[in-house]
């Protein structure tokens, strides 16, 4: 379960063109990762397709940081 | 000049979503006709655009029901694997003077014709997203910016989806998806027809080309600015009325 992390991370380091170093748990996706509010909406799509989850709007709405997203996917999986 | 394009049109069946349809397939589009009574003339759009070698097929959706656009979009995404033009066209009338309208008037009116364009803008963003491409053309009418008695319902819809327009236009701008209303005049269609006769009067009136407009005038500008040509134009209200605004 271990490469969670790592694919969501190479999926945020693709979309938002930061560093891997960047992106830590702890990390927030608007705060530190310079996300706008779509980017985060594009995010979670592309999650969703490479995990094959639906995560509903208000799920969505609840991932703020990196942590955030691969908790929400680990408990689905 | 549409060659390769995927377009969902929106009360495509009859008046000016009928004209609309013809014409996105004439430029080479594939085209879901959607509907959401009229079956048979859906059917008969969907066997013209196949006349003249085009693709395109019907689907029954009612636009201020969600789920049921969630499903057409999804359809349109199976059938055709994308979709690039949305025309939300689909409008129901429901005239009555303010002191009279029932309020199942008012929302029937503001369901379809305003809460309908919010569902299916929402439902095709995802894949336009995914595209980095999309056109969303609204279609709007005159009366949303001039007010017209015994319309405040319809006039209501449509003065939103002008808003709605601009707010889509700003939000989706940066995923390379255009949002344009077009606002038609007083346009020859069984919709316009049902209009009382000194309404129709009194408008004629107020049109500067001293005439009433064809379905297809509205088609043509779809057309254009469902092209690469106006990639640059977003946001707009383009009102296609005889020079009824100014």
């Amino acid at each position: 379960m271990a490469d969670v992390l790592e694919r969501v991370t190479k999926i945020i380091v693709d979309r938002l063109g930061v560093e891997e170093s960047q992106v830590t748990l702890e990390a927030s996706f608007k705060d530190d990762l310079g996300a706008d509010s779509l980017d985060v909406v594009e995010l979670v799509m592309e999650l969703e397709d490479e995990f094959d989850m639906e995560i509903s709007d208000e799920e969505a709405e609840k991932i703020v940081t990196v942590g955030d997203a691969v908790n929400y996917i680990k408990s689905r999986m | 000049m549409l060659q390769g394009k995927v377009a969902l049109v929106t009360g495509a069946s009859r008046g000016i979503g009928r004209a609309i349809a013809l014409e996105l397939a004439r430029q080479g589009a594939k085209v879901a006709v959607n509907y959401a009574g009229s079956e048979a003339k859906a059917k008969e759009v969907v066997e013209a655009i196949e006349q003249m070698g085009g693709e395109a097929f019907a689907i029954q959706a009612d636009v201020s029901n969600a789920e049921a656009v969630d499903r057409m979009v999804k359809e349109v995404m199976e059938r055709f694997e994308r979709v690039d033009i949305l025309v939300n066209n689909a409008g129901v009338t429901r005239d009555n003077l303010l002191m009279r309208m029932k309020e199942e008037e008012w929302d029937e009116v503001i369901n379809t014709n305003l809460k309908g364009v919010f569902h299916c803008t929402k439902a095709v963003t995802r894949p336009m997203m995914k595209q980095r491409y999309g056109r969303i053309v609204n279609i709007a009418s005159v009366v949303g910016v001039m007010g017209n008695p015994g319309q405040a319902n319809y006039v209501a819809a449509k003065a939103g989806v002008i808003g709605l327009t601009k707010t889509a236009a700003k939000e989706l701008a940066s995923r390379g998806i255009t949002v344009n209303a077009v606002a038609p005049g007083f346009i020859t269609t069984d919709m316009t027809d049902r209009l009382a006769e000194d309404i129709r009067t009194e408008m004629l009136k107020q049109i500067p080309l001293a005439r009433f407009g064809e379905p297809e005038d509205i088609a043509k500008v779809v057309a254009f600015l469902v092209s690469d040509a106006a990639g640059y134009i977003t946001g707009q209200t383009i009102h296609v009325d005889g020079g009824m605004v100014m």
